[in-house]
């Protein structure tokens, strides 16, 4: 290393100073980058789809069915959006109760020991690739007999219950202590407390999550593809019926097509299907924002 | 019977009837949906085995690394009906390696710029906008990639990094489409890159402010003490995010298919289409019969196993760093 000159003044940055300030900007600097290039991703993404999908939207592109025919331009997704909102909506029917009650009893009931591997199993479920979760879906309700839109439904169920319990479990956490307390002094059954007292505290945040897991599921695609993929174009809610048109297969299956019309349908489908997200999310942000603000502030 | 004898009476003489069904219920019912969660882990292994075990007997573990995948069934064809997930092994760890290698750096940065850098406002803004970029769907970026991306990775990334580098094997001639391993990897670092930020945000945040304080005072530049205080205390919860971000990548079926443009061969040549586990069985699940589906199943359970694996592994790295934390706190 160069020796130091004694004379220099100590504010003239020489050196090895000079070369650590050097790494020190380079370095900050790349990580704003960094930040700065998700955020361009997430726009670039955002936009390509608005800008494409867009021009597809219009009534008769949300309320009517699809034209019938190969490359056939004109006509709608109803069927799918119809279809996707029944299949969602069992998904939660079926994860809601579920996912609330493991998450009373990791909260109320459970000791150390009992919860342990319980939320092993959530842990599990949550990371689980919604393709497995699919074809095991399919062994069960398909194999030996034919997609219907109630098989998705349970695969989507699969994949919610983790978040809904995740997310309940942390809001009946926040339920002050005293409120429970106070119940049982008052001679309050535990049930009662439970159903009366600890749920409608956490009622926001229960509701958040599952804004969230509604939002995921509308558009997981390996469960549809797999369990709800076949299906004519006709608007229907027979969920146990039939395999039900949805908006991630209709998007899938438009995607890998060589027909620009069957691509443009996909755009419009996907900025139907990227809207209801990203206003779910928004949603549930600020309800969990407002039920923070409520549970902290007592 | 027993509850009309006086010391039950005396004991609780005042609950009515329906508090003590009621309390008797709610517990019984919540223990059900809890021990049902563990049921249904242990159903899917059973159910997904199951569904393996004619491609198990058939190939046995010498199915993970064989790679012919030949569903034809027509009589006098060679290796008729024989399958290998060998070709879906190297995809899978390729693109996975792909996605890392690119998230893994970028999520750490944004994790840095978000934790240490950025003014509340603009962080309040910024973070929010990363989180969203996870709820964006897997067959939304799939459509973008077709359509976007991968023409832009056919005209510009792969003809400048074929030229520059081209005397390396991996950056070989470009696919005439864009779609290929290299497109679906670019892909599923999108897809990883919000996992890895918010947890490394989250780890950096919880780094304690002395620690950070007594480096800048003994005379560190930020990037000093970032690395030597915050990046060094994170590594095992880094370690832990990074294995999270590989069981996403992993798992991923839907972009990957839409983008990898469903090769079957082994290629050193990143350009090159290719497939994974989790596209094959995306692929070919509504076509397949018999002993088709059966390795799909077989796909599956592999799936299946290196999810479980990662997982305990994540939560082993985390007890650890847990333990040791604890210890250097007393």
């Amino acid at each position: 290393m160069s020796v130091v000159d004694p004379t220099t003044p100590l504010t003239v940055v020489t050196g090895n100073l000079a070369r650590r300030r050097r790494v020190n900007r380079l370095m900050l600097g790349s990580s704003t980058a960094a930040a700065i290039f998700a955020v361009a991703i997430l726009v670039i993404v955002i936009i390509s789809v608005v800008q494409r999908g867009a021009s597809q939207i219009s009534l008769s592109f949300l309320v009517k069915d699809p034209a019938v025919g190969i490359a056939a331009v004109g006509g709608g997704i109803a069927d799918a959006i119809v279809g996707s909102a029944a299949i969602v909506a069992v998904a939660t029917a079926m994860a809601l109760p579920f996912g609330v009650l493991i998450a009373i009893y990791l909260t109320e009931f459970s000791s150390p020991r009992t919860a342990r591997p319980i939320r092993l199993a959530l842990d599990l479920l949550n990371g689980m690739p919604s393709i497995v979760i699919a074809v095991f879906v399919y062994g069960v309700l398909v194999a030996g007999f034919h997609q219907t839109g109630f098989a998705a439904s349970f695969a989507l169920a699969i994949i919610m219950v983790p978040l809904i319990a995740r997310t309940t479990s942390e809001m009946l956490l926040l339920v002050p202590r005293e409120l429970r307390d106070a119940s049982h002094a008052l001679g309050v059954s535990r049930w009662r407390t439970i159903v009366g007292i600890v749920l409608p505290g956490a009622l926001g945040g229960i509701l958040t999550g599952v804004v969230l897991a509604i939002a995921r599921a509308a558009g997981e695609t390996a469960p549809v593809l797999l369990l709800s993929s076949i299906f004519g174009n006709t608007t229907s809610i027979d969920v146990f019926g039939t395999a039900l048109p949805n908006i991630p297969m209709i998007i899938f299956n438009d995607s890998e097509s060589g027909f620009p019309a069957d691509h443009a349908r996909a755009w419009g489908a996907a900025l139907v299907l990227i809207a209801f997200i990203l206003i779910g999310n928004l949603v549930a942000r600020a309800m969990l924002a407002r039920q923070r603000r409520k549970l902290v502030a007592r | 019977m027993t509850s009309a004898t006086p010391a039950a009476v005396s004991l609780s003489p005042t609950r009515r009837l329906s508090d003590r069904v009621g309390d008797r219920l709610i517990v019984v019912i919540t223990v059900l949906a809890a021990i049902a969660a563990g049921a249904l882990i242990v159903l899917i292994i059973y159910k997904l085995v199951d569904g393996a075990s004619a491609s198990v007997s058939k190939f046995g573990l010498a199915f993970v690394w064989h790679s012919t995948w030949n569903p034809s069934a027509a009589a006098g064809v060679r290796n008729a009906n024989v399958f290998g997930a060998g070709a879906l092994l190297f995809g899978t760890v390729v693109t996975s390696t792909i996605s890392l290698l690119l998230a893994v750096p970028l999520g750490i940065g944004i994790g840095v710029y978000l934790s240490l850098l950025a003014s509340g406002r603009v962080g309040a803004i910024v973070g929010p906008l990363v989180e969203l970029l996870a709820a964006v769907p897997s067959v939304i970026i799939g459509l973008w990639g077709i359509l976007v991306l991968a023409p832009f990775m056919r005209s510009t990334i792969m003809p400048a990094l074929h030229g520059a580098l081209g005397w390396i094997p991996i950056f070989g001639t470009p696919s005439t489409t864009g779609l290929g391993v290299f497109t679906a990897g670019v892909a599923l670092a999108i897809m990883v890159l919000p996992i890895m930020a918010a947890i490394s945000r989250d780890l950096f945040l919880s780094v304690p402010s002395e620690l950070k304080d007594g480096a800048l005072a003994l005379g560190m530049t930020r990037w000093e003490m970032i690395r030597g205080v915050v990046l060094d205390s994170s590594r095992a919860g880094l370690a832990a995010a990074t294995i999270l971000g590989l069981s996403r990548a992993l798992g991923e079926a839907i972009a990957v298919t839409q983008l990898i443009g469903a090769g079957s061969a082994i290629h050193a040549n990143l350009f090159d289409t290719g497939d994974t586990f989790a596209s094959r069985i995306a692929e070919q699940f509504n076509d397949s019969t018999g002993l088709w589906t059966s390795s799909l199943f077989y796909c599956a359970v592999i799936l299946l196993v290196m999810e479980l694996v990662i997982n305990f592994a994540a939560q082993v790295i985390v007890r650890r760093f847990e333990r040791r934390m604890g210890l250097a706190a007393r």
